[in-house]
């Protein structure tokens, strides 16, 4: 299947989860904090600790270990706190 | 028919919900994940299908973030959202049980050190998780810290999906010890030919297992690009000058595990010393809920399939199946027990680690609280325990709610730490979520046994 990743086509597998289709990619940080900008990715990788949220079809503070993908998932880069869109 | 609800799919769950439905009990096994298994046994989400089977009266609720536990006249309601995580697509479900089975688990252990907010720092269970999971490794060149024979899966699985492991650094003294000479009490003990396998693999490979040694810093702009690992003495104190640096693009930190107890707080079990407090049926203080596994204590997957056949047995005779004392388990429950003492006791986490931190390390990940402000707020104001250390210092306000900083800071400035697992909404969920109305499925014995339960009746 195909998800977009910042704007940019990815392959994914049935069953991958978005962290797992971004560090497969190399990609370790899709997140930045609210107050000192820093850069933020997987981190508990079990869904505690909410540290590597990302925005999924527009809605943000979303797991990336626990999202699992879907065809077309449109996944992007979540700066500060961010509303949906 | 009866219904009890078991809240976690590992092996304290599964067995749980096993011995409740060999009772002729209807299970709800709810799950946060995709399939069965838990951490422990996590299952490769990209294969097809389920390698575990359970008897056919067990509902399995994959998928599912339990959000609250509400205590209603003769039992409990347990509030669920079903579906892909924190999305809008999730779907309300409430489901009334007299008994429940609460096998929630346990999760890393992170202690904070200069640079453990850098991308490319994990806790040892995602480095797990994302192997097992996703076949995924987490860097190229990782150094695996921090205490317990859980290091050594942790560096295996690396090397199984392809990492090259620079170095295994055991705050205490080395697992090996014992492995070769298993004398004293953990003599016997079963996961014992596992962690052999494992420490071959790491010869093998020729990782370098050091003791007493301790990754006190991570170095980068971004991302992990290098880290100082030091040798610690008997109180984890850094021996100064025996610093060195290794180049690696990620490193993985597991101090022991932290029980995910907000839900037995939710149902009002009494918890002592961090864990929940049960007796030889796995009841808690509360009537009518159960607990298994690393929520009592942490013990690893034997010990926890044990306590769950003890607790599935115990919830389905609280809901009046006729039930033989599962005198077996329980005597494994006994055994399994005195191995985790041992091995809880051999691998403490020492206070050293409060001087790996300079001042403007960050304690709290979510609010990005230092330590300086930490011992500020709590220098400037009264702080009397969880509620007012979160108030004045905003850490464990976050997101994650106090799940990584909680013992931590609890720990740095001297309060119990166990009010940081009270969280009335157990996981985060968004308003229109809270706001929705969801079904509510009452115990389908409720009308026959004449036992109110739920507001509406």
């Amino acid at each position: 299947m195909r998800v977009r990743f910042d704007g940019v086509e990815v392959e994914a597998e049935e069953g991958q989860t978005v962290a797992g289709v971004l560090l497969a990619k190399g990609i370790r940080s899709w997140r930045t904090t609210r107050g000192g900008d820093r850069p933020r990715g997987l981190f508990c990788g079990i869904g505690v600790c909410f540290d590597c949220l990302v925005s999924v079809n527009g809605v943000p503070d979303v797991r990336a270990c626990q999202r699992v993908v879907a065809e077309g998932d449109e996944i992007r880069t979540q700066a500060g706190a961010e509303l949906p869109s | 028919m009866r219904r009890i609800v078991v809240i976690g799919a590992g092996p304290a769950g599964m067995a749980a919900a096993s011995a409740a439905a060999l009772h002729g009990v209807e299970v709800v096994l709810v799950d946060a994940g995709a399939k069965l298994g838990g951490q422990y046994f996590r299952q490769d989400a990209l294969a097809p299908g389920d390698r575990f089977k359970l008897p056919s009266n067990v509902e399995h609720v994959a998928n599912a973030a339990v959000w609250a536990i509400e205590p209603v006249d003769g039992g409990h309601r347990v509030h669920l959202r079903v579906g892909p995580a924190d999305g809008p697509a999730r779907r309300g479900r409430a489901v009334e049980a007299r008994a429940l089975v609460l096998a929630t688990g346990a999760y890393d252990r992170a202690l904070p050190f200069p640079g453990w907010d850098l991308p490319g720092v994990y806790t040892a269970g995602a480095a797990q998780a994302l192997a097992k999971g996703q076949g995924v490794a987490v860097g190229d060149r990782v150094v695996v810290g921090g205490t317990g024979p859980f290091l050594l899966p942790v560096a295996a699985s690396l090397i199984g999906v392809g990492a090259r492991v620079v170095e295994v650094a055991e705050a205490n003294a080395a697992v090996t010890g014992w492995l070769v000479n298993p004398v004293g009490a953990l003599a016997g003990w079963s996961k014992s030919g596992e962690l052999v396998r494992h420490a071959g693999t790491l010869a093998r490979h020729r990782v370098p297992y050091r003791s007493r040694t301790a990754v006190i810093e991570a170095h980068g702009s971004e991302c992990v690009e290098s880290v100082t690992v030091a040798r610690l003495d008997a109180l984890w104190n850094p021996v100064p000058g025996s610093e060195r640096r290794l180049e690696a693009d990620a490193v993985t930190v597991g101090f022991g595990f932290t029980p995910q107890l907000e839900l037995a707080l939710a149902a009002r079990c009494r918890v002592e010393d961090g864990f929940v407090v049960v007796d030889a049926a796995q009841g808690t203080s509360a009537p009518g809920v159960f607990a298994a596994g690393e929520l009592t204590g942490i013990g690893g997957a034997d010990l926890a399939a044990s306590e769950g056949t003890v607790a599935g047995a115990a919830a389905a005779k609280f809901v009046g199946a006729a039930v033989e004392p599962p005198v077996r388990a329980m005597a494994r429950v006994r055994s399994g027990r005195r191995f985790a003492a041992a091995l809880n006791a051999a691998y403490p986490v020492r206070s050293g680690w409060h001087d790996w931190l300079r001042d403007d390390t960050i304690v709290c990940r979510c609010e990005e609280v230092t330590k300086r402000a930490l011992f500020r707020a709590v220098d400037e104001r009264d702080v009397g325990g969880v509620r007012s250390l979160k108030l004045v210092s905003g850490a464990g306000l976050g997101l994650c709610q106090g799940r990584v900083c909680g013992r931590n800071v609890a720990e740095l400035v001297g309060v119990d730490g166990t009010g940081f697992a009270k969280r009335p909404i157990a996981s985060p969920i968004r308003l229109a979520e809270l706001a929705e109305e969801e079904p509510v499925e009452t115990p389908v014995d409720a009308e026959e046994s004449g036992r109110a339960l739920g507001v509406e009746y």
